[in-house]
């Protein structure tokens, strides 16, 4: 996707935008995105103009400034702006005065060349005196001439917005992993981020939990009871089909997953006669213990995306609380403050934060979701008590989570940003839980 | 097959025929004209006599029951074969019937059954008896009977051993607890005893509070625990298999605090 392969050109622009990235309170950029007309694509338009607004209010990162507020002639190419000297043209300045007020303008039109539908797009910074300066994007996108080649080049544009803007990592092309009993049995299930395209991926028809996806995307794994107890299988995300992992001589092996680097997998094993935390390769084979705690229960190990030496695990002694360890299993550590009881953590995509699950505050069963910066120890609660709110997950763009509720009634599937604003509720039909999220 | 009736004629007919003779040599007087003998009858290569139609009882050909034996409800058939009469009958509600010819039966209890045939030369009897006995019983129900006194493995598992509750987040043996798995092991002998091939399994269960990967973490130690337990009370381990279910399967699912403890639970299973 042409949005990832910029990524790695855009973190060399980012100290142009320093002022621009998230983050800092009260210093969104403010977007003025007027809709953009077609040149024989007028009928696409409509599709065109709510997928580049939304894709950008989504994004969490900007304030969207309202349509009602914008002068009444927008510019829909450069050549339409006012140059210095020059008295015609429409004024840049007119953008970033009251009532608009907007640190940025997205102009641009739509047209067909040659048989092909053209998105010319333009973002400008307002309050630039030089017309020059102002131009931060003059981008051409193209796609077929009909409504999906619109809504297209809508996403692509965005995309390279955001990823201007500062934000890494893209919701183009992702996807959700989830369980659903919809069936009347589990079946691991897989969405588009956005909802879109629910189908089952397995047809097991017995218990099924705990999915985990790899890095880049490509593998699944999950606990499933298809051959009596609770044992790892694998699939290839894109076939379908299951890869071979050797499940060690034990009542229970569950919770899989993957490192970083996709080579290898740590789970939890009842081998020792107690649940603890092992690796093995990616297919199961080379299985060594990591941990030694024979007086707890040890479960769900996540390893950090930006270090393979730091591992978090959930379980006692006591009533469940999240650790962390390195690699051999030593430097244990407890990651929760010892309140209430702990589990389900997702590390962000940076490896500095943790979103998990977390009673504190309340009963025991009544969870919540929290967000926690793991080098200085601050938290954030995220939800209140709005039913029970579970198995929290990062977005790859770093801002959204994936979450289960059962604030309905029934456990669904929700997104919401990483500051607990634009709840979404994803799944509607069953019982719906454990989401993670895939790069694609 | 016919059966010839054995009539002594031959005796009975030379003493008539020799008082015939004396009776006319004796009652005639004046005149002694010899009488000629009367003719002998006419005699058959086996030596027997012939009987003369008009003065022969019906003969009863056959008259059978097949099968001759029936199980209660199932039904049998009468057949019967009569000559030398026009009116034949058959008792037990049947009546008159055609000098041969078929007829079903069903009777409730072994039943004997007379067949009178009558004709000019006088009246014939014959009977048959179709014997009925009571049905086998069905078989137990249970694919896996072994003997009707030791009842199933699973009635035996679900009647004999009773679940194992837990406290909140544990996995230890409670006071109270260990009075229930020692009647339990108990029971498991004997069960094992009885069906020399069976395996029991051991399933350990959480209250729907905890999170479902720790719950099944917990379970598993459960159903672990309650395996060495027994072991120490001697049961044999290589019969009894763990599973844990987490909080996947409770038995209920009410908020309370007694629907909780019902669900901290390991619980006895029929392995299959």
């Amino acid at each position: 996707m042409a949005a990832l392969l910029t990524a790695g050109a855009l973190l060399a622009q980012q100290e142009a935008i320093k002022t621009n990235i998230v983050g800092e309170a009260g210093k969104k950029p403010s977007l003025a995105v007027p809709d953009f007309k077609g040149s024989g694509t007028q009928m696409y338009m409509a599709a065109f103009n709510s997928t580049l607004f939304g894709d950008l209010q989504n994004s969490g990162l900007f304030n969207m400034a309202p349509k009602s507020m914008f002068p009444l002639n927008n510019p829909q190419r450069p050549e339409d702006l006012r140059q210095e000297d020059n008295k015609q043209g429409l004024a840049l300045q007119d953008w970033a005065g009251s009532p608009t007020l907007a640190t940025h303008l997205v102009f641009g039109y739509t047209g067909v060349v040659n048989g092909v539908l053209v998105l010319y797009g333009n973002v400008y910074d307002t309050r630039q005196a030089n017309i020059q300066s102002a131009q931060l994007m003059a981008s051409r996108y193209t796609g077929s001439v009909d409504e999906a080649g619109a809504v297209k080049v809508a996403h692509e544009f965005a995309n390279d917005i955001i990823q201007k803007f500062g934000g890494s990592g893209s919701l183009l092309g992702s996807r959700i992993y989830f369980v659903s009993k919809r069936s009347g049995n589990d079946e691991l299930y897989v969405m588009d981020w956005d909802g879109n395209n629910q189908r089952p991926l397995t047809n097991l028809k017995s218990l099924l939990m705990t999915p985990g996806v790899s890095a880049d995307g490509t593998k699944v794994a999950f606990t499933t009871f298809s051959r009596g107890t609770p044992r790892i299988m694998i699939l290839n995300t894109e076939t379908g089909r299951s890869l071979p992992f050797y499940n060690q001589e034990a009542s229970m092996n569950t919770t899989p997953d993957f490192s970083p680097d996709g080579r290898q997998i740590y789970y939890s094993s009842s081998a020792s006669g107690v649940a603890q935390i092992y690796v093995a390769d990616i297919n199961g084979q080379g299985f060594r213990r990591i941990t030694h705690r024979d007086n707890a229960i040890l479960v769900e190990p996540k390893v950090n995306p930006r270090n393979p030496n730091i591992i978090l695990f959930v379980g006692g002694p006591g009533p469940q609380q999240i650790y962390r360890m390195n690699a051999e299993g030593a430097d244990i550590q407890r990651v929760t403050n010892g309140e209430g009881e702990a589990g389900n953590p997702s590390w962000s995509p940076d490896g500095q934060k943790i979103a998990f699950s977390w009673t504190r505050g309340y009963q025991k069963g009544d969870w919540n979701v929290f967000v926690m910066d793991v080098g200085s120890g601050q938290y954030t609660q995220l939800t209140h008590s709005e039913g029970r709110n579970e198995n929290p997950v990062w977005a790859p763009d770093g801002r959204h989570l994936a979450f289960a509720s059962n604030r309905t009634g029934r456990s669904q599937i929700y997104t919401m940003l990483a500051d607990g604003s634009q709840v979404k509720q994803l799944t509607t039909q069953g019982a719906n839980r454990s989401p993670v999220w895939g790069l694609k | 097959m016919k059966n010839y009736s054995q009539v002594k004629v031959s005796r009975y007919t030379s003493i008539f025929l020799t008082a015939i003779l004396a009776v006319f040599a004796v009652g005639c007087g004046g005149k002694k004209t010899p009488v000629p003998p009367p003719p002998v009858p006419p005699m058959d290569n086996s030596g027997n006599i012939t009987p003369a139609p008009s003065t022969q009882k019906p003969v009863v050909a056959e008259f059978v029951a097949e099968p001759s034996s029936v199980e209660r409800g199932q039904t049998a058939q009468l057949r019967w074969n009569v000559t030398g009469s026009s009116d034949v009958a058959i008792n037990n509600g049947i009546g008159t019937v055609p000098v041969s010819g078929t007829r079903r039966i069903t009777p409730n209890e072994t039943t004997t059954y007379t067949l009178t045939a009558t004709g000019p030369g006088g009246s014939t009897t014959a009977t048959t008896t179709v014997s009925v006995t009571a049905p086998a019983p069905p078989p137990a129900p249970s694919v896996n009977t072994t003997d009707r006194t030791k009842g199933t493995i699973e009635s035996r598992v679900q009647s004999d051993l009773q679940d194992v509750l837990f406290d909140y987040d544990s996995n230890n043996i409670q006071e109270s607890a260990r009075q229930i798995l020692m009647a339990d092991a108990a029971a498991l002998k004997q069960i094992f005893a009885d069906f020399p091939t069976a395996t029991i399994i051991i399933e350990g269960h959480c209250d729907e509070r905890g999170s479902a990967e720790y719950n099944l973490g917990l379970g598993d130690r459960r159903a672990s625990s309650t395996r060495e337990f027994l072991a120490q009370q001697g049961v044999p381990v290589d019969r009894l298999k763990t599973i844990s279910y987490g909080k996947e399967r409770p038995v209920c699912t009410e908020a309370t605090e007694s629907c909780y403890q019902r669900n901290r639970r390991a619980h006895f299973a029929s392995g299959q």
